[in-house]
């Protein structure tokens, strides 16, 4: 008996210690650019103005979706803004814009002063649906296909590189 | 020049380690008191490391920047104090000050321990030294502080800004003395299997020594809470964040350790336990380091990470458990322990389970996403939640053992006065009642935490008031167990009512909630030495009492290296903290601002450093009785 219990003994250090050793050669940095080339994940998000609800079929009806999460809080989003606006301006690109934990009447405000890219827009007051698709930071976007494949992930600002390399994708 | 001196005494140093072994093992073999060398060479020892360190300090003051660890956390221009504080604020001035602590102690505990045997002390002596060895190459081949940089830059990169706070410049050093000290006492748990030195002594030998670490290793938590609530700007003193849980556990296991050294010191009881102890708390500490220091873990504490690092702790690490593990099954042979189920030492056995529940608790919650991680690419995260619902309502029980244990007899006990007891928990409940009933109510488990700590105050009060009558009073004891009773109920309390408001305000804008109104009065720009700072004006009114408080929260902009921060304004009486953050929004008028009103913070302050004058009183009486 005492034999079984030092032997288990020694088995749990020995794992322990064999895990802290994987662990010491892996990326330990929260990444989600697994996310690119699979499926979206199924949604369902209600719209900013309360009227109806956004899914996967929406993504469907156009060649190729952005999703671009957001806030009026964030400053980034603001730096990113002209190039959603430019982007808007693509016809075979849907825009969809998700609010990320704002309050209303800010994220009203900041669409009339900047100006309202997207195609369509929808909210997530309390940031769990972005959790699909591996937000964590904005402002982040998501190009997707007709299929339903993640093609690109933006974490930060899109920069000119950025709408350079949507644009050839679209095309 | 520095880096050669600094280098040539680090090799000093390792010589005198091995001086010391060899001579320690000689002298072993034969008959005689210790040699007198012993003493010179460890007292040589802690000397010219000290000196090391100071070398190390002079860089920092004269900004020397051919050191690549003072041009990485130095600037030129820092105030001296945060310049001589950056000298253990980085990982590689950090391990030095690791290696003063574990020599000192090992010279002082050769010293202080003439009456015990000379093999136990001497082998003590060469196991503590192995240690310092190991951590001496890790400084020298790793983590050197004296390496050089060329070309020599002219200017540093500085010490990241938060860092740069008088409470996180004494955090480290009590912190070190906690868990680094705790070393001392592994090697002699160590030694005493190796000799067979397993008497009631073996106790005497070490208790002051766990009681030391014990009470540095508070005030480091503490301090570094205290670090936590004003500079981290949101009111919260405790994150369960990986760091702080790594200076958490080896609190427990010491917690413990003091606990049951007790019943081994009266009673000849737990030897073994006691060992155990005595290796996991420094085994712990090694623990910790390794998953702060290698980059495993996510945490809001910044090391800068480094695999090779991480490697040469393992290695370390993975010696010294499996060395323990092999001679403790070597060594172990089966206590028959009889004990009655009410007495003394069944309730220290009960704290000791407590302990270990709540070490194993933080443990998992701190290594499962580890192993998450590696054993499914899951990448998840333990928070404050999983802590609070596991820890809080153990807490409950937890402290009606600790009112009730130290009443116990030894070996047998008699409840007499139950009634006393019932008399006391009503009286609980009723106090309970009475916050309900003039503030507000509640949830069950609130309820529960501040019956039982209510429970564990009157009881130990009234063993002061019985005490005092027979001029029989164990100070320590009472002061550590009634503060922790406080210590409860005030993070309880605090917990309840604290309020938080958060608004957008303009200048000369006033807002209003509940019975308070604030008004964001003046801004202010100022230039400082190393910042510039918008200084905001805030004035927070009760309007019921008509008392006003003027805050004045800050936004720094640190130049070197370019960093904004967010000092809180807080302004702190006996009954409450007013608690305010202010952060610019971009592009616009309006400023955020965060207001919290947190009541009784000073007291859960009070509290920790009343738990540490009862462990200090108990250390000075045992340095007196000896």
């Amino acid at each position: 008996m005492q034999k079984i219990i030092k032997i288990i003994i020694l088995f749990i250090f020995l794992f322990v210690i064999g895990i802290f050793y994987i662990s010491l050669t892996r990326d330990t940095n929260y990444n989600t650019s697994s996310l690119i080339n699979k499926e979206t994940p199924e949604f369902k998000i209600i719209s900013f103005d309360n009227s109806n609800f956004y899914t996967r079929d929406d993504i469907k009806k156009n060649n190729y979706t952005l999703i671009n999460f957001w806030a009026s809080w964030c400053a980034p989003c603001k730096i990113e803004h002209p190039i959603l606006m430019k982007l808007s301006q693509k016809k075979n690109l849907m825009l969809l814009g998700i609010n990320f934990k704002d309050k209303e009447p800010q994220a009203k405000t900041f669409l009339s002063e900047l100006g309202n890219p997207y195609d369509l827009l929808a909210k997530d007051k309390n940031g769990k649906h972005s959790v699909k698709f591996g937000i964590y930071g904005i402002p982040e976007s998501i190009l997707i296909n007709k299929e339903l494949m993640i093609i690109q992930k933006f974490v930060g600002p899109l920069s000119v590189d950025d709408y350079n390399n949507i644009i050839k994708i679209i095309e | 020049m520095l880096s050669n001196l600094g280098n040539i005494l680090l090799f000093l140093n390792v010589i005198l380690s091995l001086s010391i072994i060899y001579t320690a093992n000689r002298n072993l073999k034969i008959s005689g008191g210790v040699d007198k060398n012993i003493f010179q060479l460890s007292l040589i020892q802690s000397t010219s490391i000290i000196i090391c360190f100071f070398v190390l300090i002079a860089a920092f003051i004269v900004s020397d920047f051919s050191l690549i660890t003072v041009y990485q956390n130095s600037h030129s221009l820092k105030p001296l104090f945060y310049k001589i504080a950056g000298t253990w604020g980085n990982h590689e001035g950090s391990l030095l000050l690791w290696a003063i602590i574990l020599s000192i102690f090992s010279f002082l505990f050769l010293v202080y321990n003439k009456n015990h045997p000379k093999k136990f002390r001497l082998l003590t002596l060469i196991i503590q030294n192995i240690l310092i060895l190991g951590f001496l190459f890790f400084i020298l081949f790793n983590s050197n502080p004296f390496s050089k940089i060329s070309p020599i830059p002219s200017e540093g990169l500085g010490l990241n800004p938060i860092l740069q706070d008088p409470a996180l410049a004494i955090h480290p050093p009590l912190l070190y003395v906690g868990f680094v000290g705790a070393s001392i006492y592994f090697s002699a748990a160590i030694a005493s299997l190796i000799t067979n030195y397993s008497e009631k002594s073996f106790s005497l030998s070490i208790k002051n020594w766990v009681l030391i670490s014990w009470c540095f290793q508070t005030l480091g938590i503490l301090v570094g809470s205290i670090w936590a609530y004003y500079e981290l700007g949101w009111g919260g003193f405790w994150f369960w964040d990986p760091v702080e849980n790594a200076s958490l556990l080896p609190w427990f296991a010491m917690t413990a350790l003091f606990h049951s050294l007790i019943v081994f010191e009266k009673r000849n009881l737990f030897y073994f336990w006691v060992i155990i102890l005595c290796l996991i708390t420094f085994t712990l500490s090694v623990t910790g380091t390794f998953l702060v220091r290698s980059g495993i873990l996510n945490s809001v504490h910044t090391f800068a990470s480094d695999p090779t690092r991480g490697i040469y702790i393992l290695i370390f690490l993975s010696l010294m458990i499996f060395g323990s593990i092999f001679l403790l099954f070597k060594k172990y042979k089966k206590e028959n322990y009889d004990l009655n189920r009410n007495s003394k030492e069944t309730f220290i056995l009960v704290n000791n389970w407590f302990m270990m529940f709540y070490l194993i608790t933080v443990l998992l919650g701190t290594i499962y996403p580890i192993f998450t991680d590696a054993l499914t690419d899951n990448k998840i995260s333990v928070g404050p939640p999983f802590y609070n619902a596991i820890i809080f309502p153990v807490v409950v029980v937890f402290l009606l053992f600790m009112a009730l244990g130290p009443k116990a007899k030894w070996i047998k006990n008699k409840f007499e006065n139950i009634r006393t007891y019932i008399l006391i928990l009503t009286g609980a409940i009723g106090l309970n009642l009475a916050i309900i009933f003039f503030f507000k109510s509640y949830s069950l488990l609130s309820n529960f935490i501040i019956i039982s700590a209510l429970f564990l105050i009157i009881s130990s009060l009234m063993d002061i008031a019985k005490a005092l009558k027979k001029n029989k009073l164990d100070f320590a004891r009472i002061i550590s167990h009634t503060s922790f009773g406080f210590l409860v109920l005030f993070i309880g309390l605090n917990d309840i009512f604290s309020l938080e408001k958060d608004y957008n305000i303009k200048l000369g804008e006033t807002k209003k909630f509940e019975n308070y109104s604030i008004q964001l009065q003046n801004l202010d720009l100022k230039n400082y030495k190393n910042y510039q700072a918008v200084i905001g004006k805030l004035e927070i009114k009760n309007i019921n009492s008509n008392q006003t408080n003027i805050l004045n929260p800050e936004i720094r902009i640190y130049d070197k290296p370019k960093t904004l921060t967010y000092e809180a304004a807080i302004k702190t009486s006996l009954i409450k903290d007013y608690y305010l953050t202010m952060s610019n929004i971009d592009r616009s008028d309006y400023y955020n601002i965060k207001f919290q009103k947190k009541p009784l913070m000073a007291w859960i302050w009070i509290s920790v450093i009343m738990i540490v004058v009862g462990g200090s009183i108990r250390l000075f009486s045992n340095a007196k009785n000896n």
